[in-house]
C-alpha cells in the first residue's frame, strides 16, 4: 500500500485556534481540551498542534522542528545545516512516552542562524535562504522531514488523537499567544508522521478542514515557482500558495484571502468600480490560485491569525470572541468547552476571511 | 468512381424537390418528373434525404466492393486510379479520417465527488464558466497609495470556454460568417474571420470578432486590423501544417474579390509560410508591429498546428510578445487540403496540448499566456478533457458547421455546398439564413456550455479555472504508459 506522499489521500477533519490580540502567552492546555471535544471528527491517524510566542528566549532564531525516520538521516541532516547554518541549540523535543501515541520518529530541535558569507553568496534574503534549506532536506535527505522552520514558533503532530498528540508533546508546558490545533480523518492511509498536520512552511502555517476539488490546478500552478509537493495533501498546497502570494508576490493576507476564496463573478459585478478594478483583477492575475471545493483553514503567522471558508461555505467554520481573545473552531461547543460565555459568536461568511492581529501595544 | 447509391421507395410523390436541392448534380429531373439518379457524383450529403417530404429518398454506401486486400484497400485503389487519370494532387475537406490514430478524449474519463467532497448543483449554486483570454505580467504593482494598479494587458472575455475556429470568408459564405458573428455576440464569446477579410457590414460586430492575418495578408488592413477585440497571426492549421491555402479564382466573385483585395477570378494562394517570418525573432517583430498599429489595445493570438515540435514552439511563441497561443490538432478541419498532409501531418490536439502546458509549466510560464485548444473537439466532454488537460478554452469549428447543417460529407473543395456553407453560389448560399444559424450556434453553445457546468459540479468544481490543467480528474483507459506519461494522467483504477 502507498503511504501518503505517493498517493493523494483525502481526509475529513476538526480544527481549532485561539488567538491572544493583546500577546498574553497561555500553555497548551486549553487547545487541547478543545480540540479534544471533537474527538469523532478525527480517527486517531493524524493530530497536532502550532504554537507561537513559545521561544522567546530564541525568537531571533529560526527554530527547526525535524522528525528523523533513523540516525543516519540525524547525522546527513545536521551535516547539511552545519555547512549553512550556525546551530545555536540542539535538543531532542521532550516528550511523554504514552501508549496511545507508537512509532515515533526521532524528533529533534534546533535553533540556527545562516551562516552570514553563505547568506551573502546565496544572493538570497534571510527567510528564503531558511525556507530553501529546509525544502532541500525534505526533498533529498531520506527519512529527514522539517516540519517547522519559523522563528519563536513550532508545530508539534503525530499519529493519534490530537488530545494524546498533546500530552506525548506536553504542550500544556509550551506557553503561547497563538495557538491552532487539528484532528485528522483520513480516508484510507495508515497515518504518517509528517503527514499529519499543521503544515508549515518559515512561519507560515496551516490546518485545514476539507477536501479541495481544485488540487491538481493549485499544485501544478504553485510547482511552476520553486515548490515540490511532496505530500500530496491540500494543506502542503495551500501552504505554498499562501507562502507565494503573501511573501513571494506581496499580496496583503486580505487580498490572498480574495485570491484563493474568490468572490464570484456576479458578487464582484455589484461592487463600487475600484473594489470591482480591485477584484477582478486579483481573479484574472492570479486565476490558478482560485480554490474550489470544501475547506476552512486557520493560518497562523507571526503575529496574527487568519480564518477562512470556501465561498459557498461548505465546511463549518465557528469564531467566536471574549475581551481580547479570538477563538475559532469548526463547532461552536469546542469553543464554549474553554470560553462559556464568549462575548461574540459568529459563523463567518464564505470566503470572507477574518484576521486578527496582535493589538499595536502587545508587539514589544 | 461510384460511392452511394440513391435510393427511392414508393412513397415518392414525384415533387422534384431532391432533385432542386442537390447541388452536385447527383439528381437530376428527367422527361415527365422523373428522377435520373447520378450515384457517381453524389457525395452524401444528406441534403436530399433531409428534405424529402415523404421520407421516400435514401442514401446507401455501395455494395460493389474491389477484392478485398489487406494492404491495398479500396480507397488506395480508387485514388491511384484517379490519379493516374488526371496526374493531380488528392484534394480533401474537413479533418482528417485515419482510423488508426487514437481519439484520445475517447480514451480519458472524468472524476466525480463521492462522499469526502461535495459535489454542487449548478440548478442551486452559481457555476462559473468565464474565461479571460491573455498575458499576466510576473507580478504585481502597487502605486504610491499602496493601492493594487491594473497592470494586466488587454484580456479577451469569454462566458463561456468555448470560441468559434477561423473560417475565412470564401471558404465559406457571407451568412456562415454573419451566423457565427451574431452567434457570438448572443453568446459573449468570439469568432474568427479566418485569412480572408472581414465583410464591411461585419465590422459592427467588433466585440466580438478575431481578425486574422496569415501569409496571404488578404484583406489586412488598418481599419481590419482595429474592427476586432483580437488579432491572430495564422502560421498554420491542424489540417495541412506547413502549406498555404488555395481558394480557387471561381469563388473570388464581388465582395469576396473586395474583402480579400485580390482581382476577380485570381486565384488567392498564401504562402506556405509568412515571408516575413522566417524564424521566432520574426515572429516577434510581427506581434509587435500588430500591437503598434493597434495601439496596444488588443491581444496578438498566434494560432499554430500541432507538429513533432510543438512544446518548444509554443514556448517560443509565449516568449515572441504574444498574448494567447492557439494550437490546432491532427484532426482540425479545413475547405480545402491536400488529403496526404491531412491524413498524415501533424499530432492529435490531446497529446499536443498536454506536452505544451507541462512545458510552459516547467519553463514556469504557463501563467503568463494563454492557451486555446482546437482540431476535432465534438462535444462538451471533449472541451472539458481538454481543459482539463491545460487549455484555456477550446473553439469549434466543424462542429459549428454541423449546427448550421453541414454534414460533414467532405465536398467543401468543391464549392458546391448544398447546405449554402463552403460556398459563394448566390441560390446556394441562401439556403442559410443567418438569423436562424445564429440561433441554432447559440443554442449548441449553450447546451455544451450547460453540461460543462453539470460535469464541473459533479467534479465539486464551480469555477471553469479550477478545472484548468487539473489533470487528477482524468484517468486513462486503453493507453500505454508512454501515452499516460505525455497526457499526464493517471490509469484508471490508480
Amino acid at each position: 500500500m502507498k503511504k501518503e506522499g505517493e498517493v493523494r489521500i483525502s481526509s475529513g477533519c476538526a480544527i481549532s485556534g485561539i488567538f491572544c490580540r493583546d500577546g498574553r502567552r497561555i500553555s497548551g492546555e486549553a487547545i487541547k481540551r478543545s480540540i479534544a471535544v471533537m474527538h469523532s471528527r478525527s480517527n486517531g491517524l493524524g493530530g497536532g498542534f502550532a504554537a507561537y510566542g513559545i521561544y522567546p528566549q530564541y525568537r531571533e532564531y529560526p527554530a527547526l522542528h525535524v522528525f528523523y525516520d533513523s540516525e543516519t538521516a540525524r547525522e546527513e541532516t545536521e551535516r547539511f545545516l552545519g555547512r549553512r547554518f550556525d546551530i545555536i541549540n540542539l535538543s531532542k523535543i521532550p516528550v511523554r512516552q504514552s501508549a496511545k501515541i507508537v512509532d515515533a520518529p526521532l524528533i529533534w530541535r534546533y535553533f540556527i542562524l545562516p551562516l552570514p558569507h553563505m547568506l551573502q553568496d546565496s544572493q538570497l534574503d534571510e527567510d528564503e535562504y531558511t525556507s530553501r534549506a529546509a525544502i532541500m532536506i525534505n526533498d533529498s535527505i531520506t527519512g529527514a522531514y522539517v516540519i517547522s522552520c519559523g522563528k519563536d514558533m513550532g508545530v508539534f503532530k503525530a499519529v493519534g488523537y490530537p488530545e494524546d498528540v498533546a500530552d506525548f508533546y506536553r504542550i500544556d508546558e509550551y506557553e503561547g499567544y497563538s495557538w491552532t490545533a487539528h484532528g485528522r480523518y483520513p480516508t484510507n492511509t495508515p497515518g504518517w508522521w509528517a503527514g499529519s498536520h499543521p503544515f508549515s512552511l518559515l512561519d507560515l502555517t496551516v490546518v485545514h478542514n476539507g477536501e479541495i476539488s481544485s488540487y491538481d490546478a493549485n499544485r501544478r500552478a504553485v510547482e511552476m515557482y520553486g515548490y515540490t509537493c511532496n505530500l500530496l495533501t491540500d494543506t502542503e498546497v495551500i501552504a505554498y500558495m499562501l507562502d507565494y502570494l503573501s511573501r513571494k508576490q506581496g499580496l496583503t493576507l486580505k487580498e490572498c484571502s480574495e485570491v484563493l476564496a474568490a468572490p464570484f463573478w456576479s458578487t464582484i459585478a455589484i461592487k463600487d468600480k475600484e473594489e470591482r478594478r480591485r477584484l477582478s483583477y486579483l481573479r484574472k492575475m492570479f486565476s490558478s490560485f482560485l480554490i474550489t471545493g470544501p475547506f476552512s483553514i486557520l493560518v497562523g503567522f507571526s503575529g496574527g491569525m487568519m480564518a477562512l471558508n470556501d465561498r459557498l461555505k461548505l465546511r463549518s467554520l465557528v469564531a467566536a470572541e471574549k475581551g481580547s481573545t479570538v477563538y475559532f473552531s469548526s463547532e461552536e461547543a469546542a469553543i464554549r468547552i474553554i470560553e462559556e460565555s464568549p462575548d461574540r459568536v459568529w459563523a463567518p461568511r464564505g470566503g470572507e476571511a477574518v484576521i486578527v492581529t496582535l493589538d499595536k501595544e502587545a508587539v514589544s | 468512381m461510384r460511392r452511394y447509391r440513391i435510393r427511392k421507395d414508393e412513397s415518392c410523390i414525384s415533387c422534384m424537390r431532391c432533385a432542386r436541392e442537390c447541388s452536385f448534380g447527383a439528381i437530376t429531373e428527367g422527361e415527365g418528373r422523373t428522377l435520373v439518379f447520378h450515384h457517381g457524383k453524389c457525395t452524401d450529403c444528406q441534403r436530399c434525404v433531409s428534405f424529402c417530404p415523404t421520407g421516400a429518398i435514401y442514401v446507401t454506401e455501395d455494395g460493389n466492393h474491389f477484392r478485398s486486400n489487406s494492404v491495398f484497400m479500396e480507397d488506395d485503389i480508387r485514388e491511384i486510379m484517379l490519379q493516374a487519370e488526371t496526374g493531380g494532387v488528392l484534394l480533401s475537406s474537413m479533418g482528417a479520417e485515419r482510423g488508426n490514430v487514437p481519439i484520445y478524449f475517447d480514451r480519458m474519463l472524468l472524476n466525480a465527488s463521492q462522499v469526502t467532497n461535495p459535489s454542487i448543483d449548478p440548478l442551486r449554486e452559481p457555476m462559473e464558466t468565464a474565461v479571460f483570454l491573455g498575458r499576466r505580467p510576473e507580478g504585481i504593482e502597487r502605486d504610491s497609495d499602496g493601492r493594487i494598479a491594473d497592470n494586466l494587458p488587454p484580456h479577451l472575455e469569454l462566458s463561456t470556454p468555448i470560441m468559434f475556429s477561423a473560417m475565412s470568408y470564401g471558404a465559406i459564405s457571407l451568412n456562415v460568417h454573419r451566423a457565427l458573428a451574431e452567434a457570438a455576440a448572443q453568446l459573449g464569446t468570439y469568432w474568427n474571420t479566418g485569412e480572408g477579410g472581414l465583410h464591411e457590414s461585419l465590422y459592427p460586430f467588433k466585440a466580438n470578432t478575431i481578425v486574422q492575418v496569415a501569409s496571404g495578408r488578404f484583406g489586412v488592413h488598418g481599419t481590419y486590423l482595429n474592427a476586432a477585440s483580437a488579432i491572430e497571426i495564422k502560421i498554420g492549421q491542424g489540417a495541412k501544417p506547413g502549406i498555404g491555402g488555395h481558394l480557387t479564382g471561381k469563388k473570388i466573385i464581388g465582395d469576396v474579390s473586395r474583402t480579400r483585395m485580390v482581382p476577380e477570378g485570381m486565384d488567392a494562394i498564401s504562402p506556405a509560410p509568412h515571408h516575413d517570418i522566417y524564424s521566432i525573432e520574426d515572429l516577434a517583430q510581427l506581434v509587435m508591429s500588430l500591437k503598434e498599429a493597434t495601439g496596444y489595445m488588443k491581444p496578438v493570438i498566434v494560432k499554430v498546428a500541432a507538429v513533432h515540435n510543438i512544446a518548444p514552439i509554443a514556448s517560443g511563441i509565449a516568449r515572441s510578445g504574444a498574448d494567447i497561443i492557439s494550437i490546432d490538432g491532427f484532426r482540425g478541419g479545413t475547405g480545402a487540403a491536400p488529403k496526404r498532409l491531412r491524413d498524415n501531418v501533424g499530432i492529435p490536439i490531446e497529446l499536443a496540448i498536454a506536452a505544451v502546458d507541462q512545458r510552459l509549466r516547467e519553463e514556469r510560464i504557463r501563467d503568463r499566456v494563454s492557451v486555446i485548444a482546437s482540431g476535432g473537439i465534438r462535444n462538451s466532454a471533449d472541451a472539458v478533457k481538454a481543459i482539463a488537460l491545460g487549455a484555456d478554452a477550446v473553439s469549434i469549428g466543424t462542429a459549428a458547421l454541423c449546427a448550421l447543417g453541414c454534414h460533414i460529407c467532405a465536398s467543401c473543395h468543391t464549392g458546391r455546398c448544398a447546405w449554402g456553407l463552403a460556398t459563394q453560389d448566390p441560390a446556394l448560399m441562401e439556403r442559410l439564413d443567418p438569423e436562424k444559424g445564429a440561433a441554432r450556434l447559440v443554442n449548441l453553445v449553450n447546451a455544451w456550455t450547460r453540461e460543462i457546468k453539470e460535469i464541473m459540479g459533479g467534479m465539486g468544481i464551480n469555477s471553469i479555472e479550477a478545472l484548468r490543467g487539473n489533470r487528477l480528474a482524468l484517468r486513462g483507459v486503453d493507453l500505454n504508459s508512454k501515452e499516460l506519461e505525455i497526457l499526464g494522467i493517471r490509469y484508471a483504477g490508480e
